[in-house]
């Protein structure tokens, strides 16, 4: 059934023929108060001064091109966003070309990267914006044909009259189009003559990146600009006592060594000389705050877990009574350390502070949120500043922090110059912003017949604010439930991590439902289809999943891995609800010369409709790799206040060898895009562990697995 | 600071650098060739990879002093058109997310099927597993690895 979707004239704005004709339609990619329509001039749009930039343009010689507002980092929505625009356009998708738009907060809601958020909030905007401008193609052809627009199909930026044979093409069509009234009310296609939209589509930047055209932050240059390192604080908890910076100063090179907040700034003509003249600065420190050390984390939990006083997220029945009551009573706990987001393009970005304006360029996840806090460090208006946003190399919630942003700033106000501030891989491994560590600690109650009748869990976490979710399955299908979580405050750095808090707490929750599945003497799927069969039976609370889609990933990875019918291999099973989708994965284990081996992951994930399958599929298994990867072989240690990994060395991440093989289904049930970005990642090391105690009859409860002694002389991810 | 004449991408270019100051930066900073990534600076993640003499080296450790006259290659030397079989291998497959690493990843399987134009999954593995991709392209580097070594002449 194709859908009427109720539009508004002050959503569009179509702009006059420019000078060399075609169709102009500026739109607003997300409903916000927008300006009354109007129609604008080529001069205008040049100038800038028109409140809609978000064009969808057809050229007179048929080139379509679509500006596409939020960060790319890999997520690959550079590609998605204008598929579903073209898909509603019936666009000829070889003649689309796409533009990464520049922060414009009058223009663009929500222009940010994080929360696998942009194709859900946006997918209804993109369809709108391609019918509106296939509606004025086609009334553009029926007035010039003098037929009526119900006779005329589109196909390939094509207007056809099948009666009479005639046909013109978009950009034929595009003026006259400009002429035509914006509709108050646009039809949009049924989801099954969908002709682009869950195809593979190869994103559209392919040719730049295979070839090493400039790109990314780092590779931005601009006459005249000088290079800059900063020299940050040895360790979290201390400050600057003592600059001496005459041998740094005194490198080939270096033009300035000024200080600011707690940073030594090296200011000179080349990325090398200020690195090497760097390393001669004399720096003494003294404590600002407490000096911690993971060996404290690791004492701190433990008590934080004894806590009398905890925040209360959750509390249904009667805990107390059901544990009282219970036939048995099983307690694990679980720890995750501190990680390194560690995108591959070290952070980096471009400033130049001038007396009238101030231009930012560079990788960021939140670019009005760094252009805000910008302005309000140098005590101007936001409007004074302009933001480009390059293609990011990587981001993982790092690029959501502005810290980075406003050094730029501050040093180019300071020094009075174009600068770019560039970090090396040390720098953000000893003064970036972390992953923190957790610890959670879980407790079920199981009656006689092996009914889970209690269920409790502590998160203790450092800075995060919640380190627990909960209202996380199987909340609602317990009868008495207790979530609560105790932080602790720290001066290291901490920030939003890829999956947030989901990324360790799915571990944890998975394993520990294997072994409440086990204790119950149940199959672990069918108790968890068990439980969920409860909720929907008799839900205790609010329900905040879907017990439908949750049910489909679990029934589609049962089907697609062979569940409990396969010999000689060791399953384990995990099922997430994490941001709006669903992923439920069963891991493979064999035995290899009596050493247990990750052959392969089964991924079933519901995202709704899949987009660009080329790209959904490669966002699944990186998520598996990336989920893998982190909960095998990553940590960060803390020794005096100082990360003791600090760079690819002793920071390990995942290696081609270790990657398993990866196979992906997609539930297909016509539901619209709820998101890809971070939900395969969650489930992945729940269903690892779950899969190593198949086959070794052992129990992971910390990550990174690697260091476990459970692993001495396992290489759980080495391929044969 | 002292003149190098490199020989790169079939070019010879003039750089005024320190003796100590890595390929990468020089490739970089002085000749505007960005298409070469840094990662991490001590040769663990392979974002600089190129190629000397047909072989991969990570340039973020080689100083340009001891280039001499070997031949660099570099991504935007590695075909005129960038149209090397490896190339486009990474684009049928669609190997990129965020892409950053990928032209490391791209110079270090151009020099693997130079040597060994039909590797096995071992080799593949052996050979690319100083190239980090935090994406984890890894399945797709590798299918197109695959799918490259049928199209080397």
């Amino acid at each position: 059934m194709s859908i009427i979707l109720k539009t508004t004239r002050r959503d569009f704005m179509k702009l006059a023929a420019t000078a060399t004709g075609g169709l102009v339609l500026g739109f607003h990619w997300m409903d916000s108060a927008a300006a009354d329509i109007g129609v604008v001039d080529e001069a205008a749009i040049a100038a800038g001064s028109i409140d809609f930039n978000s064009y969808l343009s057809i050229a007179t010689d048929g080139v379509i091109t679509i500006y596409s507002p939020n960060p790319e980092l890999g997520q690959n929505i550079k590609t998605s966003f204008p598929m579903v625009v073209a898909e509603e356009l019936d666009a000829d998708w070889s003649a689309v070309k796409v533009v990464q738009a520049a922060l414009d907060a009058k223009k663009y809601d929500r222009q940010l990267t994080g929360g696998s958020g942009a194709v859900p909030h946006s997918w209804m905007r993109l369809r709108k914006a391609g019918a509106t401008a296939r509606y004025l193609l086609v009334e553009a052809a029926a007035k010039r044909w003098n037929v009526s627009a119900e006779s005329l199909t589109t196909e390939n930026s094509v207007v056809m009259h099948a009666q009479s044979g005639r046909k013109a093409t978009y950009g034929e069509l595009a003026t006259e189009a400009s002429k035509v009234l914006v509709p108050d009310e646009v039809k949009l296609k049924d989801i099954k003559d969908f002709k682009l939209i869950g195809t593979a589509v190869r994103n559209v930047d392919n040719p730049e990146m295979i070839t090493g055209k400039p790109l990314y932050g780092l590779d931005f240059y601009r006459e005249g600009m000088l290079y800059a390192m900063i020299q940050r604080p040895e360790s979290f908890g201390k400050k600057i006592k003592s600059v001496d910076s005459a041998a740094a100063k005194a490198m080939p090179g270096i033009v300035d060594v000024v200080t600011f907040k707690n940073n030594v700034a090296v200011v000179g003509k080349s990325t090398w000389q200020v690195n090497k003249a760097r390393r001669l600065l004399k720096i003494e420190y003294e404590a600002d705050d407490a000096i911690e050390n993971t060996a404290d984390h690791d004492r701190l939990f433990k008590e934080l877990l004894d806590s009398k006083e905890a925040t209360v997220r959750r509390k249904d029945g009667d805990v107390d009574a059901a544990f009282k009551g219970a036939a048995k009573v099983i307690t694990r706990e679980y720890q995750c350390p501190f990680l390194s987001h560690a995108p591959l393009e070290p952070m980096n970005f471009f400033a130049h502070v001038r007396s009238d304006g101030v231009e930012l360029v560079g990788p960021t996840q939140t670019p009005e949120r760094a252009r805000n806090a910008t302005a309000q460090l140098l005590g101007i208006s936001p409007y004074q500043i302009t933001l480009d946003i390059t293609r990011l190399g990587g981001g993982f919630g790092r690029r959501l922090q502005t810290d980075y942003v406003l050094e730029a700033a501050e040093l180019s106000s300071i020094i009075k110059a174009p600068v770019k501030v560039i970090w090396t891989r040390e720098d953000d491994m000893t003064g970036g912003s972390y992953r923190p560590a957790v610890r959670y600690r879980f407790a079920a109650a199981l009656d006689a017949g092996g009914k889970l009748v209690g269920y409790k869990l502590r998160g203790v976490g450092i800075n995060v604010g919640n380190s627990t979710r909960e209202d996380n399955f199987p909340s609602g299908a317990v009868d008495n439930l207790l979530i609560d979580s105790v932080e602790h405050k720290s001066p290291i750095t901490t920030g939003a991590w890829r999956a947030p808090i989901t990324n360790f707490l799915a571990f944890a929750e998975q394993a520990f439902l294997d072994e409440v599945a086990l204790a119950a003497k149940q199959d672990p799927v069918k108790f968890r289809l068990a439980l969920l069969e409860k909720a929907r039976q008799t839900p205790v609370g609010e329900i905040k999943y879907d017990i439908d889609r949750m049910k489909g990933v679990i029934n589609l990875a049962v089907e697609k891995s062979g569940w409990g019918t396969k010999k000689n291999v060791s399953h384990g099973f995990s099922v997430y609800f994490s941001h709006r989708s669903y992923v439920a994965q069963v891991a493979e284990v064999t035995m290899n010369k009596g050493k247990p081996l990750l052959q392969k992951m089964y991924v079933a994930a519901d995202c709704g409709i899949v987009i660009n399958l080329s790209g959904a599929y490669q966002q699944v298994k990186g998520g598996v790799v990336d989920g893998f990867g982190h909960a095998m072989y990553s940590q960060l240690t803390f020794k005096d206040g100082a990360s003791e990994q600090k760079n690819f060395n002793s920071y390990r991440l995942i290696r081609m060898k270790e990657a398993p093989d990866v196979d992906v289904h997609f539930v297909n049930n016509g539901i619209d895009p709820t998101g890809l970005g971070e939900p395969a990642l969650p489930p992945t090391g729940g269903a690892v562990a779950n899969a190593f105690f198949k086959a070794t009859g052992k129990r992971l409860y910390n990550q990174p697995f690697a260091n476990q002694e459970e692993m001495k002389g396992v290489s759980l991810g080495q391929r044969l | 600071m002292a003149q190098y004449n490199l020989q790169i991408n079939g070019r010879s270019y003039e750089a005024d650098v320190e003796a100590d100051t890595p390929l990468l930066w020089v490739l970089r900073d002085n000749l505007g060739l960005v298409g070469t990534k840094f990662g991490c600076g001590i040769a663990q993640c392979g974002a600089c990879t190129v190629h000397l003499n047909g072989n991969a080296v990570r340039s973020c450790t080689l100083p340009v002093s001891a280039i001499g006259t070997n031949k660099i290659t570099t991504i935007e030397g590695l075909a005129p058109n960038g149209d090397h079989p490896v190339q486009e291998a990474w684009d049928e497959v669609d190997v990129p997310q965020c892409g950053y690493c990928q032209a490391g990843q791209i110079m270090s399987a151009a020099a693997l099927l130079n040597k060994n134009p039909k590797p096995t999954a071992a080799q593949i593995d052996n050979a690319m597993n100083g190239n980090i991709c935090r994406c984890g392209t890894y399945h797709r580097v590798r299918e197109a690895i695959v799918l490259a070594s049928t199209k080397m002449k």
